[in-house]
């Protein structure tokens, strides 16, 4: 019955390719933790994702009593905390969420690098990678000011004066994320458009980047 | 993606080949050992590790809720600013003389500049064929240099921030006058002054029968403080908490500083 559904399919889309790129591959034994327990640190880039996902449910779940304005930012985080069913497991995870994501992201680098596995012909594949490490960056930094208590604002405005400082497109650069003089209505809503928007949009099309390269390219061979 | 042949016959107006392309996998075979089929086999292992993962992040998030402290509040000067900790390692390197300032440039643009930099055109600056870190000295060692100098400022950003916090909680501000330090237990029989009750400014933090709140206690601070400290106080006021210049005429801020005074 499958089989026929995914013929029929496949008759018209010509599907197999996509298939066969997505599941249809071999895993080479020098990865695979089965056969040797250090290849384990081959599990960081797709535990990354795995928590990325976790990232992105979670947040979509958040966002349904989320307020961004300053008036109510807080008591809805406080509301979902305490008030809501279950509703201070999906903010703790994407709090921690929030932290394992750099922490795995950190590792999988480490991976690479001394595995030498940046080298020809995987250069583009690590350039997309640190973009996509500065991007999760982003959203951490925009995402530690929406639940607008006291650790948000101080982190905010100390993170605002580090932008500030930077020559010449630094005062440029903390205009455009506070929206005024102050850290305000203002910067609350920007840091929530580019949390919730500008950033997962980048993300998405690196990420989809990173795996493209990464099915066309194969892995990289033992050392 | 599979080529389509040149020949590819095509069924009716569709761009959908006629021919079937075989579905078989790439294979590793340049490379030693035993492969797997990524599905099913490789995929039911990560999915198992996948899970064990998960289930310890949700003990995590159960046992530790995020933490939300009060409402942001801007003049709130006693919060401790600091950034989440991945920033830590760049909120302290900016700290030291030698990177802020006039050295800002240094901090900013010289060290984490050229580091991630570094880090972006790695494959271009070490090019060579050889991947194991041994065979790569320079490679590996500015890595591990790195690698100590994060470890190094995240760890000093975290135990300056534990000091601090320490030395707030204690409460003994160096700058601030003793009257700040040891509260005295409030008093419930006491009542105050009229000198009092008609301050509502003070009344605020201090309470209406001088018994403390936001602020301290007052209902023996003459035995700490003589009528000139207690003026300069009231015209100057203890930052942070305190603001000075609540009081405007100089006549009526002697009259409270000597009614506060004889409290002992």
């Amino acid at each position: 019955m499958l089989q026929k559904m995914y013929d029929w399919v496949d008759e018209r889309l010509n599907i197999t390719p996509m298939w066969r790129d997505l599941a249809d591959h071999e895993v080479p034994e020098h990865v695979n933790p089965a056969h040797h327990f250090s290849a384990f640190v081959y599990c960081f880039g797709g535990l990354t994702f795995f928590i990325t996902v976790i990232q992105i449910l979670s947040g979509m779940f958040l966002t349904m009593y989320y307020v961004p304005d300053i008036i109510n930012a807080y008591e809805s985080v406080k509301y979902l905390q305490n008030e809501v069913a279950f509703g201070s497991i999906v903010r703790a995870m994407h709090h921690w969420g929030a932290s394992l994501v750099i922490v795995m992201m950190f590792l999988h680098t480490l991976r690479v690098f001394f595995t030498g596995a940046y080298k020809k012909p995987r250069e583009l594949n690590w350039v997309v990678g640190v973009l996509i490490f500065f991007v999760m960056l982003g959203l951490g930094f925009t995402g530690y000011l929406l639940p607008w208590d006291n650790t948000a604002y101080f982190a905010t405005k100390v993170g605002l004066q580090i932008a500030d400082s930077v020559p010449l497109i630094g005062p440029y650069a903390k205009m455009l994320l506070t929206g005024g003089e102050i850290v305000g209505a203002q910067t609350l809503t920007r840091f929530f458009a580019i949390h919730v928007f500008f950033l997962p949009a980048g993300l998405f099309g690196l990420l989809a980047a990173h795996f493209v390269m990464i099915r066309s390219q194969g892995i990289s061979g033992p050392l | 993606m599979a080529k389509q042949d040149k020949d590819a016959t095509f069924v009716g107006d569709s761009r959908v080949s006629a021919k079937r392309i075989p579905n078989i996998s790439p294979s590793y075979s340049d490379f030693p050992g035993k492969t797997e089929p990524f599905w099913p086999n490789f995929l039911l292992k990560e999915w198992m590790v996948a899970a064990v993962c998960l289930v310890g992040f949700l003990i995590l998030t159960v046992s530790h809720p995020s933490p939300l402290t009060d409402k942001a509040n801007p003049n709130d000067t006693s919060f401790l600013p600091l950034p989440d900790w991945y920033f830590l390692f760049l909120y302290q390197l900016l700290k030291y003389k030698w990177a802020s300032g006039d050295w800002v440039v240094i901090g900013i643009l010289g060290i984490p500049g050229i580091a991630f930099g570094a880090l972006m055109l790695a494959p271009w600056l070490d090019a060579g064929k050889e991947r194991r870190p041994s065979k790569r000295p320079v490679a590996t060692g500015l890595m591990l240099t790195a690698l100590v100098g994060i470890f190094y400022l995240t760890w000093a950003a975290n135990d300056e921030a534990q000091h601090l916090k320490h030395k707030n909680s204690a409460g003994s501000d160096p700058g601030t006058p003793p009257a700040a330090e040891a509260p005295a237990p409030a008093e419930s029989s006491f009542t105050a002054d009229a000198v009092w009750k008609a301050q509502q400014s003070c009344m605020g933090c201090h309470g209406k029968d001088l018994e403390g709140g936001m602020g301290p206690n007052l209902q023996t601070i003459g035995s700490k403080l003589d009528a000139a400290q207690i003026a300069d106080i009231i015209k100057n006021g203890v930052p942070p908490a305190m603001p000075g210049g609540m009081i405007k005429d100089d006549a009526e801020i002697q009259k409270l500083a000597d009614y506060l005074a004889s409290l002992k």
